[in-house]
């Protein structure tokens, strides 16, 4: 049953929210004692390697492993031809999305073709990994090399090199006639976009360009697998579900959930690429063959080639507003690239892209387009960093040519409680006023930037977040302590946000709390730690799991006293008899006491909340170009993001960070470089090119918060939406330094360098 | 009685209509009574009779349901099919 939407409590003395106590998981992680997956070792582990392809679309024409297969050390081979294909037209719901199986299947090993550059063809399980990776040599594939197609408008072209012969158009349930590598088009319409322009006053109308980009986690992606002889399949893994692998796994594998326990690790970063499961069932496989443990572990080559980057984009965006300064008409049209299999995230740029304004005219059109390049997984508001480049780059030009300083203008336009979002639903409490008078009140925007080449740009983004379902479970101990058991993987510090809330209704210090993720064995269904969710949901879930302890802990006290339940009364971690004042009893000294009134108390709690809360955050950012060289240098950069409530905010800050270093690298940096036969050219972290500390400034965190009034404590997901706003930030801060609109990410040096000579001419000396 | 706002790749099943208000007490009653006003929306919307296609997701009243085809709508409530979105 749902959970009603209207249950914020409008507590104002919180006792353990909002404060910043030491994080459950820093001792692990300070000394190093927290197991990541490459500190997995198990007696007579092997180890495996993929064959990749070298070519970005090929027909396998034959594969023979023989001489791999001979070689000393080596234990078994798997091709495609090991996956059991019984699923051909079935979907799975992996929870925040549903993917073909016969795709699923398809990308963990090549039956037919190969679609990109590193598409896994084959492995190799050997006793330890340098016989693996000989082995790999000695696999003869023959290979059809066919036509690739790399750009995302040329791969909508009729006559493009298909990367499915099968694939037609879905226009929102309507399939095309003819195969086409558009895998999708959907429209949004509000109004009348002709009647907008026609009111508009001034119009601007631009073409954005970005490439793919890697999430960029540290750790790469790793698995462990044992095929037991009783059939039970162990994983160890790092992912962002361990549901999400189980699920995975038992699809691509054809064998029931039940036959899988997944055991998460500690996670070195995400930021949505550790949703799909790549070597998980190409490990089982092995392992199943083998009757050993197969351990995993991509080098940053694979993660680079052959993992989820987001998709690159092109956007047209055209908007009107009037010489009052109100928006009145926006069009747009997104192209992602999806990569190999068709699932961009371009509908979810569409449908953020205009949510911090009011527009009364829309039209939009978004289009889902493969090509062959490694196919697209989510990153971070996914499609949304794209779509706001564009959008508020526009904004920034509308502003300026009204003469309208730009916060401003966003506070003139500004959705709110009420207005109709681009998208047709109408938005509930929301906080884009709040950030953007919080960014106009700043030291940051209240000091003058002075200098030559010097330019300050602001710009704003929005992110829906995700509700999706958790679970919680917890023992309480004699002591007074409790264990908490919760089913997300625990990315960003969620196991001390989700503590807190359980805490906060048992009046007890979060460090009585002892939280722990539990395996696929262990917990209820959790969905992934993804769409901003997880303090939001699970710490609901941890919420419940709370007042399901609170309420046995009261009969207890009922029972200890011999009074009726009714009688009693809990209040600050002290349980109270209503009747007689002199009957109470602690939550500690009561913990004593449950073997003599019953036994253990365990609580238990699933959420599947449907009070999503968007949230929406403003960025100020100052840079200095050097014409020189077109270097940019970020000098200053804030963020102000409405949390809701920060639950911990010393994380709360450290993701709006995160969230700013990584828009920075996608804005002045980070490409994946293709070349003319779809051969990634720099697939180490030496060529893509990531900010390090010396790149960027303290970035300064201001958490405002506007309570969500669809969760107890007002929470909104607090980790994805600090990367939407500051690509188009840096942009417009470039244009405030040198006055060049720049409509490419990356904005690196050559192209700043080039856009600065087009302007200034020859080697742009000014 | 509800009003469905049409997304416009759909509205020539509906005569172009943007809106349409329709009876219904949960979300499949409230499709299947559109597709008997305007046949073929239902294949539109509605994945092998049991859930919400892939792709689309459905707003009441401004929040994406999780409820899928069994969720309640209230008398009056605005229904957006919208394009479904998985975060990171």
């Amino acid at each position: 049953m749902a959970i009603p939407q209207e249950d914020y409590l409008g507590i104002t003395d919180y006792k353990v929210v909002g404060t910043r106590p030491v994080r459950h998981d820093g001792a692990d992680k300070v000394t190093g004692r927290a197991i990541y997956g490459t500190d997995l070792n198990l007696p007579d582990m092997l180890h495996a390697s993929v064959l990749r392809s070298p070519h970005a679309h090929a027909r396998i024409k034959s594969i023979d492993t023989s001489k791999a297969e001979a070689l000393e050390g080596v234990r078994a081979v798997v091709t495609g031809q090991d996956l059991v294909l019984n699923a051909e037209e079935q979907l799975a719901d992996l929870g925040e999305e549903v993917v073909r199986v016969k795709d699923m299947c398809a990308a963990v090993l090549a039956r037919e073709k190969v679609l990109y550059q590193g598409y896994p063809v084959a492995a190799v399980a050997a006793t330890n990994v340098h016989i693996a990776e000989e082995a790999l040599d000695l696999i003869e594939v023959e290979y059809e090399v066919l036509p690739h197609v790399l750009d995302v408008r040329e791969a909508m072209k009729d006559g493009a090199p298909l990367v499915h012969e099968d694939q037609r158009t879905n226009s929102m349930g309507e399939r095309s006639e003819n195969f086409s590598n558009v895998a999708s088009h959907f429209r949004t319409e509000l109004g009348d976009i002709e009647q907008g322009f026609a009111e508009s006053d001034v119009v601007v109308e631009r073409e954005f360009l970005t490439d793919m980009v890697h999430q960029g986690y540290i750790e790469p992606q790793n698995a462990t697998v044992l095929w037991n002889a009783d059939d039970v399949v162990t994983i160890w893994c790092s992912n962002q579900g361990a549901f999400g692998v189980r699920d995975q796994t038992a699809r691509i594998l054809g064998i029931p959930v039940s036959q899988i326990k997944v055991v998460p690790l500690e996670i070195g970063g995400g930021f949505g690429g550790k949703i799909k499961a790549y070597l998980e069932p190409i490990a089982a496989l092995l392992s199943r063959k083998t009757g050993h443990p197969v351990k995993m572990i991509m080098s940053r080559t694979e993660v680079l080639q052959a993992t989820g980057p987001t998709s690159g984009s092109w956007i047209r965006v055209k908007m009107g507003a009037t010489n009052d300064g109100k928006l009145v008409a926006a069009e747009s049209e997104l192209v992602y690239e999806a990569g190999a299999f068709s699932g961009s995230p371009v509908g979810a740029g569409a449908r953020n892209m205009l949510a911090p304004y009011v527009i009364p005219h829309v039209l939009v059109d978004g289009y889902d387009v493969v090509n062959n390049k490694p196919s697209s997984s989510a990153y971070r508001a996914p499609g949304t960093t794209n779509a706001a480049f564009a959008v508020e780059t526009v904004v920034d030009e509308l502003a300026e040519k009204l003469e309208v300083d730009p916060l401003e203008f966003r506070l003139n336009n500004s959705a709110k409680e009420g207005t109709r979002r681009a998208d047709g639903p109408v938005n509930k409490r929301i906080g884009h006023e709040e950030c953007v008078r919080a960014a106009v009140s700043s030291d940051h925007y209240q000091t003058a930037l002075n200098g030559k080449y010097r330019g300050r740009g602001v710009a704003s983004g929005f992110w829906g977040n995700g509700g999706g379902v958790s679970s919680a479970a917890a023992s309480v101990n004699d002591d007074g302590t409790i264990n908490l058991v919760e089913g997300s993987t625990d990315i960003g510090g969620t196991r001390t946000s989700v503590a807190m809330q359980m805490a906060e209704v048992l009046g007890i210090s979060e460090q009585q709390i002892r939280p722990q993720v539990g395996d696929t064995d262990s917990i209820g269904y959790t969905g992934v730690t993804g769409g901003s969710r997880t303090t939001f949901a699970t710490g609901w879930a941890a919420y419940k799991c709370a007042q399901d302890i609170k309420e046995q802990m009261m009969a207890r006290a009922a029972i200890l006293w011999e009074i009726s339940e009714d009688d009693v009364e809990f209040d600050q971690a002290v349980f109270r008899s209503k009747s007689d004042p002199s009957k109470s009893i602690t939550f500690k000294d009561l913990a004593a006491k449950l073997d003599s009134t019953g036994g253990p108390v365990m609580g238990r709690a699933t959420a599947k909340p449907t009070g999503v809360g968007g949230a929406y955050a403003v960025a100020i950012v100052d840079v200095e170009v050097d014409p020189d060289t077109g270097k940019v240098d970020i000098l200053r950069a804030s963020i102000f993001q409405d949390a809701g409530k920060a639950i911990y905010p010393p994380y709360v800050e450290g993701q709006m960070q995160g969230g700013v270093a990584q828009a920075i690298g996608w804005a002045l940096n980070e490409e994946y470089v293709y070349d003319e036969d779809g051969i990634l050219r720099n697939s180490s972290l030496l060529d893509y090119r990531m900010p390090t500390c010396l790149d960027l400034p303290m970035i300064d965190a201001h958490i405002v918060e506007v309570p969500n009034p669809g969760h107890p404590y007002g929470v909104r997901g607090v980790g994805e939406v600090p990367i939407v706003p500051p690509t188009a930030a840096v942009a417009n801060a470039i244009y405030d330094a040198i006055g060049l609109r720049l409509t490419e990410l990356p904005m690196s040096p050559p192209r700043v360098l080039e856009a600065w000579w087009d302007k200034n001419g020859g080697n742009g000396s000014a | 009685m509800p009003e469905v706002w049409i997304p416009s790749l759909m509205r020539k099943l509906t005569d172009g209509q943007e809106k349409v208000i329709v009876g219904g007490n949960t979300l499949r009653e409230v499709i299947e009574n559109l597709d008997a006003q305007f046949p073929g929306i239902k294949d539109r919307v509605v994945y092998e009779d049991y859930r919400i296609a892939p792709g689309l997701a459905v707003a009441i009243d401004g929040v994406v349901t999780e409820e899928g085809l069994r969720t309640q709508i209230p008398p009056d409530s605005e229904v957006h099919f919208v394009t479904s979105i998985a975060g990171g």
